[in-house]
C-alpha cells in the first residue's frame, strides 16, 4: 500500500529507470531470495527441530541449543576454531604486511618475488593439504628434517593433539599471498612526499611505519582481517582432507565447520547441525561488528 | 646528499664520515631486504620442491631418514600410473564441465546485475546495493543444509546442477568488482548512445561490455579457479565416483591408498595444479590487477 503511494509520486522517468534497474538486477534478486533468504529462515526453523534427514522436521524448541552447550565435542570445536582464528588471522596479517613492505622497497625482480608468494594462494586447497600432510609426517617429512638440521627435535605435528593446530596455522601462512598482493597495492598508494617529508623531519624507519604507512593502509588491513576472520571461522577443507573428516587426533582439529559437517552428513542430524550453523553465524556477526566498532577509532579513511 | 654537503662547504672529514655511514646503511638495507626475501621465499618454494620430489620417488624412498631430495631412479611413470589409477582424465573432464558453464553464468549474470547497480540511477538503488554487500558476510555454512534439502527435493543430488545453477544468479563479490569498473567508465558514452536511440540493453551489450573486457577477464578467471578448486560443493552434492572432480578425486585417493604410496598421490596432486599454474602464467597481469581491485574496497 505504502509502496503503491510512493510509486505514484515518482515521475515517469523515475518509474522507467526503476523498471530497468530492477530488470537488470533481477538475476541477483531471484538468487538472493532462492539461495539466501529462504534457506536462511529454513535453517533458523530447522535449528528448533529434530530432523533426521529421512523424516520431516519435528519442533523441539530450544533443545538443540541446550544440548550444544553441554556437548563436549561442540565445546572443543568452539575452542579449536577460536585457537586457530586467534593465531592464524593476526599472524597472517603481520606476515602479509611484512612481505608486502619488503616488496615495496624498490626490489629487483618484483614480479618474480610476487609470483613466488602468490602462487600458493591459487593452488587448490586439497593439493595444499595433501602436500603439507606429507611435509608434517614425523618420519619421512621435510619439516622435522629441517628442524633437525638446526638441532631441534620436531614434534609429531598432525599426530599430536598439542601440535596439530600449530601445524594448521603454519600451513595457513603459506596461503598469505592474496593478502600480500592487496597490501602491496595499498602500499604503492601511500604518497611518497609524506614519507620523504617525515624523513626530513627526522623520523626513523619504525616511526615512519608506525605513524604514516600503517595508518595509510589501515582500511585495507581492516578489510583483510575481517575477511580472514570470516574465513577462519569456516576453516574446513584442509582439516577435512588431512584428517579424513574426523578432526583427529583426539578432536584437536575438530573445527566448528567440521563438526557441523559431521552432524549433517555422518550423523544425519540436520536440526542439530542447523543449530550449530546459527551459533557460528551469530559469532561471525558479533566479531564483524566488534571489528567495525574498534576500527572506527583506528582506521584512517583519508578525506572521506 | 654528498653533493649537497660539499656545496654547503662542510669540512672534508665530516662529509666523508656522513657519506660513508649513509652508504653503509644503504648497503645493509639493500642486502638485508634480499636476505629476508630469499629466506621467506624458501618457505614458499619448499612445498613445491617437496611435492615434485615426492611425486618422482620409488615407494621405498618415501619414508627414509634423512629424506631423499633427488630420487634415483626418477620414477616418471608414477604420473602415468596415478593418471590411470585415479581415472584422472574423467576427473578433468568432469571439472571442466562444471567450471566452463560456471564461467559463462558468472559473466552473464554479474555483468547484468553490476550494470543495474552502476549505470542506471533508480530510486532505492543504494539501499539495495548495501544489502548485496551485507550478504558477503553471510557464511555459506548457515545456508547449506536447507540448500541441500531443496536440491534434494528437486532431484539434483548427484548432478552438477547445485554447483552450476546458483552461479547464474550472480554473487556479491563479482557484482562489487564489476560495479566498481562500470562506474569508472564515462557517463557520456551512455548519453551519446541514448541520443542515437539505443535502448538500455543495447548500451549494456554494445557499449559497456566491450569496454569492460579487463574486468570481465578477472571475473572469468576467479570463477574458473573457484570452480576448479572447490571441494565442499562436490563433497556434499556428488556421490558417484564417476562424477568426481579433480579435487574430490585426489582427496579420495588419499582415503583409498592412505600412506601406502604417497608418490602417486603427489603425482596426481601435481597434475591437479598444472592447469591453474599454466593459466596463471598466461594471464598473470589480469590476476594481479584483479586482486588489487578487490582490495580497493572503500
Amino acid at each position: 500500500m505504502t509502496l503503491n503511494l510512493r510509486l505514484r509520486r515518482l515521475t515517469r522517468e523515475e518509474r522507467r529507470t526503476l523498471l530497468y534497474g530492477l530488470l537488470f538486477i533481477s538475476p541477483w534478486a531471484f538468487g538472493f531470495l532462492a539461495f539466501r533468504v529462504v534457506p536462511f529462515f529454513m535453517s533458523l526453523y530447522y535449528s528448533f527441530t529434530f530432523y533426521p534427514i529421512l523424516e520431516s522436521p519435528r519442533w523441539i524448541g530450544l533443545a538443540n541449543f541446550r544440548n550444544l552447550f553441554t556437548d563436549g565435542r561442540f565445546l572443543s570445536s568452539l575452542y579449536n576454531t577460536a585457537y586457530f582464528a586467534f593465531f592464524a588471522v593476526p599472524l597472517g596479517a603481520c606476515f602479509g604486511i611484512l612481505l608486502a613492505m619488503l616488496l615495496n622497497m624498490k626490489v629487483k625482480g618484483l614480479s618474480v618475488w610476487r609470483t613466488i608468494f602468490y602462487l600458493p594462494s591459487i593452488t587448490p586447497v586439497v593439493a595444499t593439504a595433501l602436500v603439507w600432510l606429507w611435509m608434517f609426517n614425523p618420519r619421512g617429512g621435510i619439516i622435522n628434517y629441517i628442524l633437525s638440521l638446526v638441532g631441534l627435535r620436531g614434534p609429531g605435528w598432525l599426530g599430536d593433539p598439542m601440535w596439530a593446530k600449530p601445524a594448521l596455522i603454519l600451513m595457513s601462512l603459506w596461503g598469505v599471498g592474496t593478502a600480500v598482493v592487496i597490501y602491496l597495492a595499498a602500499l604503492q598508494d601511500v604518497p611518497r612526499e609524506l614519507l620523504e617529508a617525515s624523513q626530513l623531519d627526522g623520523a626513523n624507519v619504525l616511526q615512519r611505519i608506525r605513524y604514516i604507512t600503517l595508518p595509510m593502509i589501515s582500511p585495507v588491513i581492516l578489510f583483510n582481517v575481517i575477511t580472514g576472520l570470516i574465513g577462519a571461522f569456516q576453516y574446513f577443507t584442509e582439516v577435512h582432507v588431512m584428517t579424513g573428516g574426523s578432526g583427529s587426533p583426539a578432536d584437536s582439529t575438530l573445527m566448528m565447520s567440521v563438526y557441523l559437517w559431521q552432524s549433517a552428513f555422518q550423523f544425519f542430524k540436520m536440526g542439530y547441525a542447523s543449530a550449530q550453523a546459527w551459533v557460528m553465524f551469530v559469532i561471525i556477526v558479533i566479531f564483524t561488528a566488534i571489528m567495525f566498532r574498534v576500527s572506527g577509532r583506528m582506521v584512517y579513511y583519508g578525506g572521506r | 646528499m654528498t653533493s649537497q654537503a660539499s656545496a654547503v662547504g662542510l669540512p672534508q672529514g665530516s662529509r666523508h664520515r656522513s657519506s660513508s655511514r649513509y652508504l653503509l646503511l644503504h648497503s645493509v638495507e639493500a642486502i638485508g631486504k634480499y636476505i629476508l626475501l630469499i629466506f621467506f621465499s624458501a618457505f614458499f618454494i619448499l612445498p613445491w620442491v617437496w611435492m615434485i620430489s615426492t611425486s618422482l620417488k620409488n615407494p621405498q624412498e618415501l619414508a627414509v631418514w634423512p629424506p631423499i631430495w633427488i630420487p634415483n631412479p626418477i620414477r616418471w611413470d608414477n604420473y602415468a600410473q596415478a593418471f590411470a589409477q585415479a581415472e584422472f582424465s574423467r576427473f578433468f573432464l568432469n571439472t571442466l564441465s562444471i567450471a566452463l558453464p560456471s564461467v559463462v553464468g558468472a559473466l552473464l549474470s554479474n555483468s547484468l546485475v553490476a550494470y543495474g547497480f552502476a549505470r542506471i540511477r533508480w530510486p532505492g538503488r543504494d539501499a539495495v546495493f548495501a544489502i548485496v554487500l551485507a550478504t558477503m558476510i553471510l557464511p555459506g555454512f548457515v545456508t547449506f543444509i536447507p540448500l541441500y534439502v531443496i536440491f534434494h527435493r528437486l532431484g539434483w543430488i548427484n548432478t552438477y546442477a547445485p554447483l552450476v545453477v546458483p552461479i547464474y544468479f550472480a554473487s556479491p563479490f563479482f557484482i562489487f568488482l564489476l560495479r566498481q569498473f562500470f562506474m569508472g567508465l564515462p557517463a557520456e558514452l551512455s548519453d551519446a548512445a541514448k541520443v542515437d536511440g539505443a535502448s538500455e540493453f543495447d548500451i549494456f551489450w554494445r557499449v559497456i561490455l566491450p569496454l569492460a573486457r579487463p574486468a570481465l577477464a578477472v571475473v572469468a578467471l576467479f570463477q574458473f579457479i573457484g570452480s576448479w578448486n572447490d571441494y565442499f560443493g562436490p563433497l556434499i552434492y556428488l556421490n558417484d565416483k564417476s562424477l568426481y572432480t579433480v579435487s574430490l578425486g585426489i582427496a579420495n585417493m588419499r582415503g583409498v591408498y592412505g600412506f601406502s604410496n604417497y608418490a602417486w598421490i603427489m603425482a596426481a596432486t601435481v597434475m591437479s595444479i598444472v592447469p591453474i599454474i599454466v593459466l596463471f602464467f598466461f594471464v598473470q597481469r589480469t590476476f594481479i590487477e584483479g586482486i588489487a581491485l578487490t582490495g580497493l574496497k572503500g
